[in-house]
């Protein structure tokens, strides 16, 4: 199985690991999505055909609820993410904001004065300087981090982060897109006032999202309109998208509920698998070259992502070299791909100019074979051969060991 | 298939043509990628694709391509032009021009109304203009309110979504440019049916829909006009795509399908219109010529062919509608459509609450048939003759 039907000028078969920036959709969702593509109806509307498109979008509800452990009445469609993170930040009726100093641009740019919480050379929050930060009152606080990070993978105590939000007053949101399918998110645990889902970063499609909203919490709305999504996100509901996403939500559950257990028709790969390509690459690449340095190695991560400075090789040779060879990786965040600038969140772990500048971000997921990990492998270890620095950098490989900063 | 309820609820939303979505499946499997990343070949596929529907988008409305935004859908896109272009104002005011208000017509779909109110909330001075009792804006009304050259922003609807009735844009365009307002149209009921030019018309901000003319949900647009430069604020922040004015990952094959959907438009909306009044006709006089006090409400002239707002004089649209389940019709807007209230459009042009509760809207569309047509006349002429005899 190849990872596309895409072909490339060169012939060679592509390899897909930008699993970050968005998933292939599964089949079983495509056929989801085309099927109520073919059915009529605005979920609001009161006749036959708006009875059956609002059937649609409930059932999706129903299985991203049981997803992440919530009431379906907590769940808000938007168009994605970022819409998410947006009517959170903005609707918490919240006036202090604090963000970790990792997140994805969806949180920073809504507030540019915001407080960055430091990040610690792990790549976790700081939870004293957030405490600090917070004071006594957080009353007027919203504080928001992210449960996984988009370019290290590493998971945040998302749980501590919560009981000590609430134990100052102050409200806090979450960025789960990352985690979503690839780890638990249990929303009743956590306790989380504001959780964001995507649909496309676990094989459902684009164009669809999520906000949780915890127990007893309301949003102000943003998108104004004809009062759907009780009255918190106007708008026609994307029927087909939404049924789509419910669809992989289902998919998800399963995977997630069980490690080892791939699943749908054709046999997607469990988490476990994914973990085990995931550790192999970085393995084969530390021994080729042991002053490579895997970030958040030594912190809880998500099995699927992984980011690889290579010793004085910038980031974008070594993208344009492996997208000759057909692999697709990336050198963080998507949408800030296009611009040629180090990564902000290995910089907030501490990371030199050097290493941020010579990153790369690989991550896998369903669709990923053993063919891809070798391919990838072979291309970085060749151009490490051509180009890599050799003589200096970290031998030890651990960021933890590292200095620390931002403490 | 006649358990199936004839679909006569186009404005609601239409179905996805299936030459669309011919279009859109292959590139869930095929051509995935985040059109963002333009670090490798797949997402530089995905750009491409979405470059296509941008242009196709564009010449439905004789845009430029750069002045296409892409959004959720005309919601956003409605949310967009009244907020974003306030919120640059209110950054940036312009050095001895206080300009502090803002007029929409009374016969706004929700979401620009409701927009409308949060600016009103934010301290600007925002005011409704009226229609005549044709659904048409009041142009005198409009031309005094300009008169003082304070207005910022300018809101007109192209095509009501619940009486068919069409602006006159070109009118609109010509007072606002003079008065040096912005004017923006909320065409999400108009692209497809009839023809639209940004120039010709002056439109500086155009709100656009996918699944209102057989293009997916989850899509629509907004144009922004860029000679002369319309300036506003994006609503959502992030990752800065779409010139920094929209921020979120673009859905491919959504965007895709709207582009595929603009250009069927943009080849058959005449075609279909011309079928449309045809049908209209046929309607009409079949249900007037069998029972009497079948009323059109709103202008007969400046109206698309594919919708009419139907009065029974006599006959409560909610009760008349529950009787003809085999028709799926609807009072009004949708999203409103649970409410039993009598319409705000209908009571702004003059109509009473009981006229208005004796009014629905009925919308054919590009798979509508001449059968469908026939078998809608028969159905609703013995729905209203036993009504009658019942209240009778």
């Amino acid at each position: 199985m190849t990872a596309s039907h895409m072909t490339l000028p060169s012939g060679k078969t592509p390899v897909y690991l930008d699993y970050n920036a968005t998933a292939p959709i599964r089949p079983e969702v495509i056929e989801t999505v085309a099927a109520v593509m073919g059915e009529v109806g605005n979920a609001s509307s009161v006749h036959a055909f708006g009875r059956l498109a609002r059937r649609r979008v409930e059932d999706a509800r129903e299985a991203l609820a049981r997803l992440v452990n919530t009431r379906a009445t907590r769940i808000i469609f938007t168009s994605g993410g970022t819409e998410a993170n947006n009517l959170a930040l903005r609707g918490a009726g919240r006036s202090r904001l604090m963000v970790s100093a990792g997140e994805h641009d969806s949180v920073l740019a809504v507030d540019p004065e915001a407080f960055q919480i430091p990040l610690k050379s792990c790549g976790r929050v700081d939870l004293e300087a957030l405490a600090d930060a917070i004071g006594e009152d957080g009353s007027d606080v919203l504080v928001s981090v992210m449960y996984a990070n988009n370019e290290t993978g590493v998971i945040q105590p998302v749980r501590e982060i919560v009981e000590l939000c609430h134990s100052r007053g102050a409200l806090c949101h979450c960025d789960a897109v990352q985690a979503l399918g690839k780890t638990p998110v249990d929303a009743m645990a956590l306790e989380t006032d504001f959780l964001t889902l995507s649909s496309h970063k676990i094989g459902g499609p684009q164009g669809v999202g999520a906000l949780v909203l915890g127990k007893g919490i309301d949003v102000l709305q943003q998108q104004v309109g004809g009062g759907q999504e009780r009255r918190r996100r106007g708008g026609t509901e994307n029927v087909a998208g939404i049924a789509g996403f419910g669809k992989a939500a289902e998919l998800a559950f399963e995977e997630v509920g069980n490690e080892t257990s791939g699943n749908g028709e054709q046999k997607h790969n469990s988490l476990a698998v994914i973990r085990a390509l995931r550790d192999d690459m970085e393995q084969r690449v530390r021994d080729i070259a042991p002053n490579a340095k895997v970030f958040g190695q030594n912190t809880e991560r998500l099995p699927n992502t992984s980011s690889v400075a290579m010793p004085g090789v910038p980031s974008d040779t070594q993208l344009m070299a492996l997208d000759l060879e057909g692999i697709a990786v990336s050198s963080g965040s998507a949408c800030s791909s296009g611009k040629v600038q180090a990564s902000h969140v290995m910089k907030a772990m501490g990371a030199t100019d050097e290493e941020a500048g010579s990153v790369l971000r690989f991550s896998l997921g369903w669709k990923s074979t053993q063919e891809d990990v070798d391919r990838f492998v072979e291309c970085w270890s060749a151009l490490y051969e051509r180009k890599g620095d050799k003589l200096h950098g970290d031998v030890s490989g651990d960021p933890a060991t590292e200095k620390q900063v931002n403490v | 298939m006649s358990d199936t309820p004839v679909y006569l609820d186009y404005q609601a939303t239409t179905p996805t043509d299936p030459r669309v979505v011919d279009v859109m499946l292959p590139l869930f499997t095929e051509e995935f990628g985040n059109a963002h990343s333009v670090d490798h070949s797949y997402g530089q596929k995905a750009a491409e694709l979405v470059e296509k529907a941008r242009k196709q988008v564009a010449d439905l409305i004789a845009a430029d391509p750069r002045e296409i935004i892409f959004t959720s859908g005309a919601t956003e896109a409605n949310n967009l032009a009244l907020k974003g272009v306030m919120a640059f104002l209110a950054e940036h005011p312009v050095r001895g021009q206080e300009k502090r208000r803002v007029l929409v017509s009374a016969v706004e779909h929700k979401c620009v109304l409701e927009a409308a109110r949060t600016l009103a909330r934010q301290g600007w001075d925002m005011e409704i203009l009226p229609v005549d009792g044709d659904g048409l804006l009041d142009m005198e009304r409009l031309r005094s309110a300009l008169a003082g050259g304070d207005v910022a922003l300018v809101s007109v609807m192209a095509v009501n979504n619940e009486t068919a009735v069409v602006q006159d844009l070109a009118a609109i365009g010509r007072l606002c440019r003079d008065a040096g307002a912005y004017f923006h149209t909320d065409a999400a009921q108009a692209a497809g049916k009839i023809e639209l030019d940004v120039e010709a018309m002056q439109i500086d901000l155009m709100s656009l829909s996918g699944h209102k003319a057989y293009g997916p949900k989850g899509v629509g647009a907004l144009y922004v006009r860029r000679r002369p430069r319309v300036r506003l604020l994006p609503l959502l922040d992030g990752g800065g795509q779409e010139r920094g004015l929209r921020s979120g990952t673009l859905p491919v094959p959504l965007v895709a399908g709207f582009g595929v959907a603009a250009a069927l438009a943009l080849v058959e909306q005449e075609q279909e219109q011309d079928m449309f009044r045809e049908f209209k006709q046929l309607l009409l006089s079949r249900l007037q010529d069998a029972v009497p006090g079948v009323l059109v409400n709103g202008s007969r002239k400046q109206a698309v062919e594919n919708g009419v707002n139907l009065r029974i004089s006599g006959v409560s649209a909610p009760e008349l509608l529950r009787a003809m389940p085999e028709l799926a019709l609807s009072m009004g807007s949708a999203c409103s459509s649970a409410e039993l209230e009598p319409s705000y459009v209908l009571r702004a042009m003059g109509l009473d609450e009981e006229a208005a509760l004796e009014s629905f809207r009925l919308g054919m569309g590009r798979f509508t048939t001449r059968e469908e047509v026939e078998r809608t006349a028969d159905v609703m002429i013995a729905a209203i003759r036993s009504l009658r005899a019942k209240a009778a």
